[in-house]
């Protein structure tokens, strides 16, 4: 069955609207959320299997030859980002239960984060450009839904901005994509590959590289383009952070991925060695913001902004260990992210404040929960059992092997700074003596929002552990970003 | 006629962008209005401005517009305009908790509101 790619994206989005209908019942909210994903992560995984077996998955819609119709591609690289959103989408759903409140959950919030992955899935699986600009405003929009959902004054004062850097990188995406229209007359993103491989990368050509770049760039915050996101991701309530830290900004770093080993391979003395700048000094603004605060949401939040250097500093090698790196090492940080905002939640939630000068002693209240922690922490830094280390290996190596020493020593002096900073929060909210008096939250809703969190932070010692499993679906994600002709090729041949 | 579309364009982006460092909040959404606007017109005239026939099959015309981009705009004026209702009715809702609509005076952090 051919269709079958079309599920993961699919399932959201009927589970979503089948939600719309009774909003107030918060039982059937619940259980219709759960369901839908449970039922996604089985096809996402299902997908994922039928990708490595059979090769690359192509629908093009009401059987038009694949230029002409709108594409659907579902390769290993998108094939493993989708079973990756699904499984942090289940997990947050889960962690909601306990800790977003019924209000919100009486307000089409579920619904809200079912058509906000419908939007990611497509995104990540997309072969029209056009149609990757939809499926964006369809995470967009259901992201200002979420952004903005419980009316607090820090949450309309954010997502004014956070709606309005959106709409205006929008707004160039469509220009952008008119300007490429003008150049290559083609919208399929394998037959756009193909006609600029045939006009070999003229001057306009690179243009369009750059401004896809600053639209990219705007949601996957980049460096001179993150200003945003630090103040917009505090606004929300956690589970929220989490799924838009694991998530959105890995949307446009997947794009930026897409579109720099898709089209742009002709010219990359240009445009991957300005790639290769802005990812450094992402890393660099990153850790500056992260050594800063005393916030806890505030550190991980410019944790995010080190990990998209990271990620794009890999890309920007075009060598296969430094691409395989990068796809390890994206799909680590979306889980370890959404993992580690979840612990912060509850260390919030149990503290009853979000500054660190004000915690201490939690290790003697809550040894579990400091474990834990420390685990996350440790494989966010790359720790060798831990999953963070795989991929920084690879991508330095990749760094060593394409000539870059200094930038591939900064990426390994990066890791420390993340270490130093996610320690800090470990130091002072869990040695010392206690501070202040904890927020009495009751067993149950701890249990339920520490579950999740623990097996979630088990499936990233999982993913580290048992690299050597998930090597070969890297290996093919990479040779497919490292040989453009796999993809045109597997698209245009129907 | 596409280099004078260009320039109007062009206009259209400097008022947007002039609009949109403003203080005022209704003024910057007037701003996205017209930078969505020249969006639009500028997928009309990249796709090229030929054609004397619309795009719809008829007997003896053999020199059409080009669809895609009309089919492309089309999309993207509903997407902005649910945008732009949401961030209308947003503004509606800012002014009202928060009591200006002056952008300078939306600055601050958590510890603001606490």
């Amino acid at each position: 069955m051919s269709n079958f790619l079309l599920l993961p994206i699919i399932i959201p989005f009927f589970f979503g609207m089948l939600l719309m209908f009774a909003p107030k019942n918060i039982r059937y909210q619940r259980i219709g959320a759960m369901t839908g994903l449970t039922i996604a992560l089985v096809t996402a995984i299902a997908l994922l299997f039928k990708v490595k077996n059979e090769g690359i998955q192509v629908v093009t819609f009401g059987d038009w030859p694949a230029p002409f119709g709108i594409t659907l591609v579902s390769d290993t690289v998108s094939a493993l980002l989708v079973l990756t959103s699904v499984i942090l989408a289940f997990f947050t759903v889960w962690y909601s239960i306990s800790a977003i409140g019924k209000e919100r959950e009486s307000f089409f919030y579920y619904p809200g984060i079912l058509f906000m992955l419908t939007g990611v899935n497509g995104a990540f699986t997309t072969g029209d450009i056009f149609n990757l600009f939809v499926f964006f405003e369809v995470l967009l929009m259901s992201s200002y839904l979420l952004i903005v959902l419980g009316g607090e004054k820090a949450q309309l004062r954010e997502s004014i901005k956070y709606i309005l850097v959106n709409v205006i990188s929008s707004a160039i995406f469509v220009i952008t994509v008119a300007f490429l229209y003008s150049v290559v007359g083609t919208l399929n993103m394998a037959d756009i590959a193909v006609k600029i491989a045939a006009i070999g990368q003229p001057g306009i050509i690179t243009v369009i590289a750059v401004l896809f770049l600053i639209v990219f760039g705007l949601k996957a915050a980049i460096f001179p383009l993150y200003f945003w996101l630090p103040s917009s991701y505090a606004a929300p309530p956690i589970p929220v952070l989490a799924l838009f830290g694991a998530l959105l900004t890995k949307v446009g770093v997947y794009a930026i991925t897409r579109t720099y080993t898709l089209f742009f391979v002709h010219d990359t003395g240009f445009t991957h060695e300005l790639l290769m700048i802005l990812s450094v000094l992402t890393i660099l603004a990153g850790c500056i913001g992260a050594l800063a605060y005393f916030d806890v949401k505030k550190i991980i939040i410019y944790n995010i902004i080190i990990a998209v250097g990271v990620i794009l500093f890999g890309v920007s090698q075009m060598n296969d260990n430094a691409l395989m790196g990068s796809m390890f090492y994206l799909i680590h940080d979306m889980l370890i992210k959404a993992a580690l905002f979840f612990l912060v939640g509850i260390i919030i939630a149990v503290t009853g404040t979000s500054d660190l000068r004000k915690m201490g002693g939690l290790m003697k209240t809550h040894p579990a929960l400091g474990w834990f922690y420390l685990i996350a922490a440790f494989g966010l830094a790359g720790i060798p059992p831990l999953s963070g280390f795989v991929g920084k290996l690879l991508i330095v190596r990749g760094g060593f092997e394409a000539g870059n020493l200094g930038a591939s020593i900064w990426i390994l002096l990066s890791s420390l700074v993340v270490l130093l900073s996610v320690i800090r929060i470990f130091i002072y909210a869990f040695w010392g003596k206690e501070q202040g008096s904890l927020q009495q939250i009751d067993k149950g809703q701890y249990r339920m929002m520490f579950i999740p969190t623990a097996i979630l932070v088990m499936l990233t010692v999982f993913y580290g552990v048992g690299s050597e499993w998930i090597t070969p679906f890297m290996q093919d994600a990479a040779n497919i970003l490292n040989n453009p002709s796999v993809y045109t090729d597997a698209v245009l041949k129907e | 006629m596409e280099v004078i579309m260009a320039f109007v364009i062009g206009f259209l982006f400097m008022a947007a962008v002039y609009l949109m460092l403003s203080k005022s909040l209704l003024r910057i959404i007037i701003g996205t209005g017209l930078l969505s606007h020249g969006a639009h017109l500028l997928i009309l005239t990249m796709g090229g401005l030929g054609g004397s026939a619309p795009p719809v099959l008829a007997d003896g015309v053999t020199d059409m517009a080009d669809a895609i981009p009309q089919a492309l705009i089309l999309t993207a004026i509903v997407i902005s305009f649910g945008v732009t209702a949401f961030f209308l009715v947003l503004a509606y809702r800012a002014y009202q908790e928060l009591g200006t609509d002056d952008m300078n005076l939306m600055r601050g952090t958590d510890e603001d509101d606490e």
